[in-house]
């Protein structure tokens, strides 16, 4: 009796949290799912075409010139944010621990995306962009930055580094703040260098940390939208048309829900693979601090 | 409270002096486009191109600021460099505190119970319905933004504010996860007295379970609503409609209406400051708690 009471009451505190999980989770993948399989244009019913939509998808061009551009994008975002985030982790780690710094550090993560991108776009502009004034100061040729196919791209994934390098250099700072200091004090009554310390200590203890920022990062990479939307739109000509900018434009632009949610399903087991293979061969979730 | 953590060289330490350096680099590099911001919204979007190099703001005005909240006649704002078209930021930051305020309000609260129901209460099934939670936090945006949008365009919900609130109303799998790990470190011994006197687990929770946890629930809140405050694409999909547009959407349309030639970079410059603030204000206010709590368990 008393545990059908327990129920009860643990059905009403989990109740609000369940109907959304149910309504704005479980439902929607099962329908996304469904409607990969399909042919549907908002108007009318969907209809079932099996798997079309994902042979269409493997002989289109602009299916692979975005999974390219996306991963483009995500090397060199991840590439650059985690080494510079983890030269500052150690920066800090070792000479600045002040929450002042570690929070001026984050100040860019706090503002919106658009705010960020609006903000670089203005920055990077081809005519008065002060980036572009201190070049040709330099007495360098202007840089088309949004402009060109080739530079497209990586500066996009350069606004993002530097939206997001504060904070993830924060996130592995607390890593190195777990690493007990007894550790190092036996290394340095070794003799270790600090070369030889950070390989041989620092990095093998840090790595359960690196790993689940890496995944948490990459992940977020894939997705990236917002920067292109407000400043790109996927130009010039397909340089910048992400993944999920092509999903979008599918849906919403072309009201090819059926071809998007194709699109999405394919985005959806690349993530998951993504965060498998670096769980496993990363070994993420085992310490070495045995 | 210890100076050193690595065992260092006395005398002059050149890799000390190296290390300040590189972090005033980069303290430099972060700070100085928001310095530029500011510069670009209190010049006019004439002397922007004339002294574009100038680090002072080129002519002191407060036009773009105030475009930016529908204060200038059409002509005055073309005269300025504005596009004429008619904006109103003050539409858009009210629709934003209500938004943020409101998801922020609910996915805590409900996610707050969610955590008791899996740290405090025993049930069959609980350990497998929460990883079915913990799975959702795996799911991208994406991939549900497509149904959820069709579910609200169904409901006739497009353009409402319930259509723009209610996927973020009733939980976060992060919020739920981030909570239960705290309850489970925290003492049951108060609960544990209060429910020998009779108490019951509703008088628990809002009484002693919430005031307890104030301190996480009130990070997580600043989190929460900081990232919706920063929220894009979903109230693209289904908020555009000028009464119900929050600020990111309305940054984007303002940037889009830019007229033919030189977008009006002072008055796009004003509104994300106008959009910034805010949350700079928050920050300032609660900052060192976000700085302090950003580890393992803020990983997001």
């Amino acid at each position: 009796m008393a545990k059908l009471r327990d129920f009860r009451i643990a059905l009403l505190f989990i109740l609000p949290a369940l109907i959304g999980l149910v309504v704005f989770s479980l439902v929607p993948t099962i329908r996304g799912i469904y409607l990969s399989f399909t042919e549907y244009s908002i108007l009318g019913e969907p209809t079932w075409i099996g798997l079309d939509n994902y042979t269409a998808v493997f002989k289109d061009d602009l299916f692979w010139n975005a999974m390219a551009v996306t991963l483009q994008y995500v090397a060199i975002n991840i590439v650059f944010q985690t080494v510079i985030a983890l030269g500052l982790a150690l920066l800090m780690h070792r000479v600045a621990k002040s929450t002042f710094i570690r929070g001026a550090l984050l100040l860019p993560f706090l503002v919106a995306n658009v705010i960020v991108a609006l903000l670089w776009f203005w920055m990077l502009d081809y005519q008065i962009g002060i980036v572009n004034e201190f070049i040709s100061w330099l007495g360098l040729p202007r840089v088309a930055f949004f402009g060109s196919e080739q530079w497209a791209i990586p500066t996009i994934a350069f606004v993002n580094v530097w939206r997001h390098m504060g904070y993830t250099a924060l996130l592995i700072f607390a890593g190195l703040q777990a690493i007990p200091r007894h550790v190092y004090e036996v290394a340095s009554l070794d003799g270790a260098s600090p070369t030889r310390t950070f390989w041989s200590i620092t990095m093998p203890l840090l790595r359960p940390v690196l790993v689940l920022v890496l995944v948490v990062t990459v992940i977020g990479s894939f997705q990236v939208f917002d920067t292109v939307a407000v400043t790109t739109q996927g130009g010039p000509v397909n340089a910048t048309r992400v993944i999920q900018m092509y999903i979008y434009q599918k849906a919403f632009g072309e009201s090819d829900f059926g071809y998007a949610s194709a699109l999405s399903v394919i985005l959806f087991v690349i993530l998951a693979l993504v965060a498998f293979v670096q769980m496993k061969f990363l070994k993420g979730n085992e310490s070495d601090l045995d | 409270m210890t100076t050193q953590t690595l065992p260092t060289r006395k005398a002059l330490d050149w890799h000390r002096i190296g290390a300040w350096a590189v972090i005033a680099v980069a303290l430099a590099v972060t700070i100085f486009p928001f310095l530029w911001m500011l510069r670009t919204a209190l010049s006019s979007n004439h002397s922007l191109a004339s002294n574009s190099a100038n680090l002072l703001p080129a002519d002191f005005s407060w036009g773009a600021f105030k475009r930016v909240f529908g204060m200038q006649t059409t002509e005055e704002a073309i005269a300025e460099g504005g596009s004429g078209a008619a904006i109103d930021f003050w539409l858009y930051l009210r629709n934003s505190i209500l938004f943020s305020t409101v998801t922020t309000a609910g996915q805590v609260l409900f996610s707050a119970m969610a955590a008791y129901a899996f740290a405090r209460l025993r049930w069959p099934g609980r350990d497998a319905v929460f990883s079915v939670f913990l799975a959702t936090m795996m799911i991208p945006g994406i991939f549900t933004a497509l149904p959820n949008f069709l579910m609200v365009k169904n409901l006739g919900l497009l353009n409402t504010f319930a259509g723009l609130t209610l996927p973020y109303l009733f939980m976060s799998a992060f919020a739920i996860f981030f909570l239960r790990q705290f309850l489970l470190s925290m003492s049951r011994e108060v609960e544990e007295a209060a429910m020998l006197d009779g108490a019951k687990h509703g008088r628990i929770f809002f009484q002693i379970v919430l005031p307890n946890a104030a301190a996480p629930v009130a990070t997580l809140a600043l989190l929460t609503f900081i990232g919706q405050w920063n929220e894009y694409f979903w109230p693209l999909l289904v908020g555009n409609d000028e009464s119900i547009r929050v600020l990111t959407v309305g940054l984007s349309v303002f940037k889009s209406q830019s007229p033919q030639g030189a977008p009006d970079w002072s008055g796009l410059m004003a509104a994300t400051i106008v959009a910034a603030v805010p949350i700079l204000i928050l920050f300032l206010a609660f900052g060192k708690k976000v700085v302090n709590s950003i580890g393992f368990s803020g990983i997001k």
